[in-house]
């Protein structure tokens, strides 16, 4: 279970995050939604360790662990995944070594044993394929002349990899195609279950026509400022930010 | 340049001539020649940091050490040759510039001799770090490969001792000449133990549609210092392909000269410089463009930590004859301490009004968000750091097309980031 208690958060002097009170119980798929500039990436960067984000006050604990208090790869560890909204190039590092060090890292850190590359390799083919992605994924360098798109599937393919217990998806579906968005939508519902939960941040409700929440909030201005069942995406989709942060305000 | 400076550098260079003055009736080889180089040698001195050539490394600490000619030794160096990379080729050793034929393998499809050299027509007696080694070489392997022989690949290896008991300077004057069409893969590993200099001059003769391929890796012992220079002459449709890794000794400097003498005659000068604590290095490179469509790609990374300090100095010189010159150049740096220094020095002559040559140079440290990228997905921060080195140097290491001898260079690269930990 993810809890937020109270959250402060901002980059440099600039308070971004003024208070967040969000519970993800485990097994659950909770949506944030927001308008540009509400503090939607600040939230996930927080959560996931990004240096240079200081939190002033509150609190995030995932499964007991106090999250902020911890190093970007310990939370990993501990099983929690960002999807990132513009994930980095890194050239010279092959998609195959990449995942599987990734992978044997997280099982070392968590006392498991390591994945041989035979073993890889074997486990990485059928999520690949799976989830409809090309053969080649693993072979390229990670997301070097990858598309928009094919950089997106692969933030999927890692997810599918990994297995976190949280995901939490920063804007993954922005510039995605129709075909796209549904792969990215099948690789999160893929995981669904009673261990799995996931914080699904977009600006958009297009995706939640894929991946339906059990829960939707409204973050704005730092603060969750309503929350709700799946239906609200759909009145924030016909009426539109502005009507529901003048009612909140 | 202090006074200081200068009487050190002129006292240094007195010793090395005292050292001629004593040896020169027991060294073989052509002694007018070797006569020349002395004279050349007393004239020039050791280059000091005036000179724009050599303003960014100093051999300052080279002239506080008194070097000494190394008594012959008849170690076996098992514990040295045990930690060399196997790579399943002959092996031509020398022990303190001095070729061990108990300690070699036969060379096949290669002539080869040994002993004091024959100097040939590539003098370049007017490099003063050259005419030293002319003064005072004493032995080499001079390998001759017929035309249209692939005489595959040979490992020169040189150990440096400190069981002397004094710092011992040696002079080594290797050749290697290729018949048309003839190929070579030349192996050089350097390396030893304790307070030694290393001076090795390398004259390559690269005939028309022959391939020398070049792979040095420069692990010389810590208070070690190392000055080579590579005089190589490429024909035409020849190619020098050359990578070097220099990541040992105190104070080093690998300089290249490369002259394409014949059209679409092609040199690849790349390198990598991985330096720690006070270390110095430099990797100096001139290349001559003296025929039309001939080809240069210098592709140049260092990795900086410490307080080490790295040059580069890259060359390159278009004839007017040469025309559709292809000349490229990438020197890329990561510094991973803010105590660290990085002179690169690109320099493009052209006289020629029909080529293509580029020229760079980044400076940066690791990059925060791959770096946060990968520790988001579980891997410790060291090892993050070490995946987006090794990454950074992949460029150079990678056109490396001989799989043993790129495995033993990224073994190299390991164990100095083991090292650096």
């Amino acid at each position: 279970m993810l809890e937020i208690k109270a959250l402060r958060a901002g980059i440099e002097d600039k308070e971004i995050l003024r208070g967040i009170d969000l519970v993800v119980p485990t097994g659950e798929v909770h949506a944030i939604m927001g308008p540009n500039g509400s503090g939607k990436s600040t939230l996930s960067y927080v959560l996931s360790g990004r240096e240079g984000y200081e939190v002033t006050g509150g609190s995030a604990t995932f499964d007991g662990h106090e999250l902020l208090e911890m190093e970007p790869e310990e939370r990993a560890a501990a099983g929690v995944f960002l999807a990132f909204q513009y994930p980095v190039e890194l050239p010279g590092v092959n998609n195959a070594n990449f995942l599987r060090t990734a992978l044997n890292a997280q099982r070392r850190a968590r006392g498991e044993a390591e994945l041989d590359a035979v073993q890889f390799l074997k486990m990485a083919r059928a999520e690949i394929k799976r989830l409809s992605m090309a053969d080649d994924m693993l072979k390229r360098n990670v997301n070097v002349g990858f598309s928009g798109g094919e950089k997106k599937r692969n933030e999927v393919l890692q997810m599918a990899i990994l297995r976190p217990k949280l995901a939490i998806l920063d804007e993954t579906d922005s510039g995605l195609d129709i075909d796209a968005l549904k792969i990215v939508a099948d690789g999160v519902n893929a995981l669904r279950g009673p261990d799995f939960s996931a914080v699904v941040i977009t600006h958009y409700q297009r995706l939640l026509d894929h991946i339906v929440p059990d829960r939707v909030h409204v973050l704005a201005n730092g603060r969750i400022i309503r929350s709700g069942g799946p239906e609200l995406a759909l009145e924030l989709e016909a009426q539109g930010y502005a009507a529901v942060v003048a009612e909140a305000a | 340049m202090n006074a200081v400076s200068q009487t050190s550098l002129q006292a240094s260079a007195a010793s090395f001539r005292a050292r001629y003055e004593g040896l020169k009736e027991r060294l073989g080889g052509d002694s007018i020649q070797r006569a020349e180089a002395a004279d050349a040698f007393a004239h020039q001195g050791l280059p000091g940091p005036r000179e724009e050539a050599w303003h960014y490394t100093a051999l300052r600490p080279l002239t506080e050490v008194a070097f000494h000619e190394p008594v012959v030794l008849l170690s076996d160096c098992a514990a040295a040759l045990a930690a060399l990379p196997d790579l399943g080729m002959p092996r031509l050793v020398f022990v303190d510039g001095r070729f061990r034929a108990d300690l070699s393998d036969a060379v096949t499809g290669a002539t080869l001799r040994t002993g004091a050299p024959a100097f040939g027509p590539s003098v370049a007696l007017g490099e003063k770090m050259v005419a030293l080694n002319a003064m005072l070489a004493e032995d080499g392997a001079a390998i001759t490969v017929a035309p249209g022989v692939d005489a595959g690949a040979v490992m020169l290896v040189s150990l440096g001792s400190d069981a002397h008991g004094v710092p011992v300077s040696f002079h080594p004057r290797h050749s290697v000449v290729l018949g048309a069409g003839a190929r070579l893969t030349l192996v050089e590993v350097n390396g030893g133990t304790g307070v030694y200099f290393n001076n090795p001059v390398l004259v390559a003769e690269v005939a028309e549609d022959a391939t020398l391929t070049h792979l040095r890796i420069q692990q010389e012992a810590a208070g070690a210092f190392h000055i080579s220079t590579v005089l190589a002459d490429v024909q035409a449709r020849g190619t020098y392909d050359s990578f070097t890794l220099a990541l040992g000794g105190r104070l080093s400097r690998v300089e290249v000269h490369a002259a394409l003498l014949g059209e679409k005659a092609m040199a690849h000068l790349n390198a990598a410089q991985l330096l720690g604590g006070v270390q110095h290095s430099d990797f100096t490179t001139i290349v001559r463009h003296d025929a039309p469509a001939t080809a240069s790609r210098q592709t140049v990374k260092n990795v900086l930590t410490g307080r080490s300090k790295g040059v580069f100095q890259g060359k390159i010189e278009v004839a007017r004859v040469a025309q559709k010159t292809d000349g490229y150049q990438m020197n890329q740096t990561l510094l991973l301490s803010g105590d660290a220094e990085i002179d690169s020095k690109p320099q493009l002559e052209i006289y020629a009004d029909d080529v293509k040559c580029s020229h760079g140079a980044t400076v940066g440290e690791l990059d925060a968000d791959q770096l946060f990228y990968l520790r988001s997905r579980g891997v410790p921060e060291a090892q993050a750091r070490n995946i987006l080195v090794r990454a950074f140097l992949s460029e150079a290491l990678d056109p490396i097309e001989h799989e043993g001898a790129r495995a033993a260079m990224e073994a190299a690269i390991a164990a100095w980031w083991e090292r650096q930990a």
